[in-house]
């Protein structure tokens, strides 16, 4: 074979080898489970109870996705879920309007996205750094405006209520919405100007600036995109519970970035998997759950979360150094 | 045509408090190939950056094909739509991205969403590299990451990219650095094309030896000034490279 064919005919297994190998991760995860519970992981209930608690942690990955693309980091997202949540139950419980209650969850999702991407790009202080206070600050502004009490958030019956997070038989709503979110963040990343820019400055950000990309303007415009897809987790996580929490989005942190890796994709910048998120969200997603149901007890969680993460990333970056 | 593409008098330019520009005074005419010479930290870089609008400039003035510059305003798309096209060589390339991608960033084919058309963007890639880079045979594809190409590889990719959108000024970059003779005679004929075509092009270059021979004028700039010019029918590379070393000689004093 010559160097030509070698680098231009890969095969379609070559060349998505990355994905199978997820494909086979999850599988390997399902069929453990399997295996050491079969009376539960062999009904279907499991696997529609993880269809509702998932698309939370997944829709924040996908998010997670694009500003590691950018090769940045955002730690504010838990946080951001928190106060937007609260603006909208507040919104709901004063008004009783679904669609202002929305508007200002998820205006001030952005909103916060705006003032990171503004401080990353136009101050140039690191983006961890940022985030990090941006956490703090917002989760302290949300307890001071709730005064620290719960909000119960009365949606339960509305239209809104099954538009959003309603069943299809037994398909829950909200994982549809993560499907169609993944989709369209698939298109935005790797067919749309804009997730281009965000490949090349998370690339070779020098490169970019030198060919006409406003490299600030994409900073701001991935972060505002993580806020309101932060926001829109938190509506959805209130619709399923009912009640706003001032610890709302506390634990999701690590489980979101946990997706994000697991999903193949690096901290490194200019390379991204939208499926491989998908796929980390459910497998992350899945294992607190599977494992209690195993038998295991609850402290093996984090255990084989560590081992997942671990040998997921190993194998990623072999596979990515030989590309 | 006969007015200057670039016109620049007394540009200064500093990057926080470390002076790059002291009163610039550069020209470009129509059709003309100028070599801008000198040591590294001279301002070379620093006086190309302006004009292709990755760096705005203190004070002075810029005039592209006659127009007034706004020193803050000058962007790198107000210097594409002028008909400028810089070529950075390598580094200046996504390399973990496909080339197809690589050719059109900052520049892509959209639909009016600003949707990518990806098939078009493929299609015009590999026909630039059948008939600019003559890429046949060397294995790379539109589909080719950057990062599995080679130095010369990926300085064709600079170039083609700048051929596609034809331009009217090509600004290279130390264009002949780290390629084998063969990539050297390469860009040598391109720049030879652009003459040809009735375009003008502006280089940088520690090395002379090479780019000697298709040049109009050489530009030689020290700390930030110009310090003399030559057109080369009135100067031999012995010459030029004796004078230059002579510049390097009394900086050292």
């Amino acid at each position: 074979m010559t160097k030509a064919n070698e680098r231009t005919e890969q095969s379609l297994f070559y060349k998505y080898r990355s994905q199978f190998g997820l494909v086979i991760m999850v599988s390997l995860v399902v069929l453990f489970f399997i295996i050491t519970s079969p009376s539960v992981f062999l009904r279907a209930d499991i696997y529609f109870s993880f269809l509702a608690s998932v698309p939370t942690i997944g829709i924040m990955a996908l998010g997670l996705t694009f500003i590691l693309a950018l090769g940045e980091i955002d730690l504010s997202f838990p946080s951001v879920m928190a106060l937007s949540g609260f603006l909208f139950a507040s919104v709901y419980a004063s008004t009783g309007n679904f669609f202002f209650a929305i508007l200002a969850c998820i205006g001030s999702g952005i909103l916060v996205g705006i003032v990171n991407g503004l401080i990353i790009a136009k101050v140039g202080v690191p983006s961890i750094v940022v985030t990090l206070g941006m956490q703090f600050l917002i989760r302290g502004l949300s307890n001071l405006l709730s005064n620290g009490t719960a909000i119960i958030v009365r949606v339960r019956g509305s239209l809104s209520h099954q538009f959003l997070v309603g069943k299809i038989g037994n398909v829950p709503l909200q994982s549809l919405w993560f499907l169609g979110i993944a989709v369209f963040l698939f298109f935005l990343l790797f067919r749309h100007k804009f997730g281009e820019h965000v490949l090349f400055v998370g690339d070779n950000v020098e490169a970019a600036r030198m060919m006409g990309v406003n490299v600030d303007w994409v900073k701001i415009g991935a972060f505002s995109l993580m806020g309101a897809l932060a926001a829109m987790a938190g509506i959805f996580d209130l619709y399923r519970m009912g009640t706003w929490w001032p610890t709302m989005g506390e634990g999701y942190l690590m489980m979101v970035m946990a997706a994000v890796f697991v999903g193949g994709t690096s901290m490194f910048g200019g390379e991204a998997s939208i499926f491989g998120t998908f796929l980390g969200a459910f497998m992350i997603g899945a294992l607190e759950a599977g494992i209690v149901a195993a038998g295991l007890k609850g402290f093996w969680t984090r255990f084989i979360i560590g081992l997942l993460i671990i040998s997921a990333v190993v194998v990623h970056t072999l596979i990515r150094k030989r590309k | 045509m006969s007015e200057n593409i670039i016109e620049m008098k007394n540009i200064h330019k500093s990057f926080g408090g470390v002076q790059a520009l002291r009163g610039i005074d550069f020209h470009v005419g129509p059709n003309e190939v100028v070599g801008v010479l000198g040591d590294n930290g001279a301002g070379k870089s620093t006086l190309i950056k302006i004009i292709s609008g990755v760096h705005t400039f203190d004070s002075g003035e810029m005039y592209i094909k006659g127009k007034k510059i706004h020193p803050r305003h000058h962007c790198v798309k107000l210097a594409h739509r002028f008909g400028i096209e810089t070529v950075y060589q390598e580094k200046a390339l996504g390399e973990k991205q496909q080339l197809w991608r690589n050719i059109f960033v900052g520049r892509q084919i959209t639909n009016r969403l600003g949707f990518i058309r990806v098939k078009e963007e493929i299609k015009e890639t590999n026909k630039i590299m059948r008939e600019m880079m003559r890429f046949r045979g060397i294995g790379a594809g539109a589909e080719s990451y950057i990062r599995t190409l080679s130095g010369g590889e990926r300085q064709g990719v600079a170039i083609s990219r700048a051929m596609y959108f034809d331009s009217d000024l090509v600004i290279l970059d130390e264009p002949t650095m780290a390629l084998s003779l063969q990539e050297v005679k390469k860009v040598l004929n391109f720049i030879l094309a652009v003459k040809e075509r009735g375009k003008s092009c502006v280089y940088i270059s520690h090395n002379i030896a090479n780019v000697y021979p298709v040049s109009d004028r050489f530009v030689v700039i020290d700390r930030g000034e110009v310090v003399c010019e030559y057109y080369r029918r009135d100067i031999s590379l012995e010459k030029l490279n004796e004078e230059l070393i002579e510049f390097t000689k009394s900086k050292i004093k």
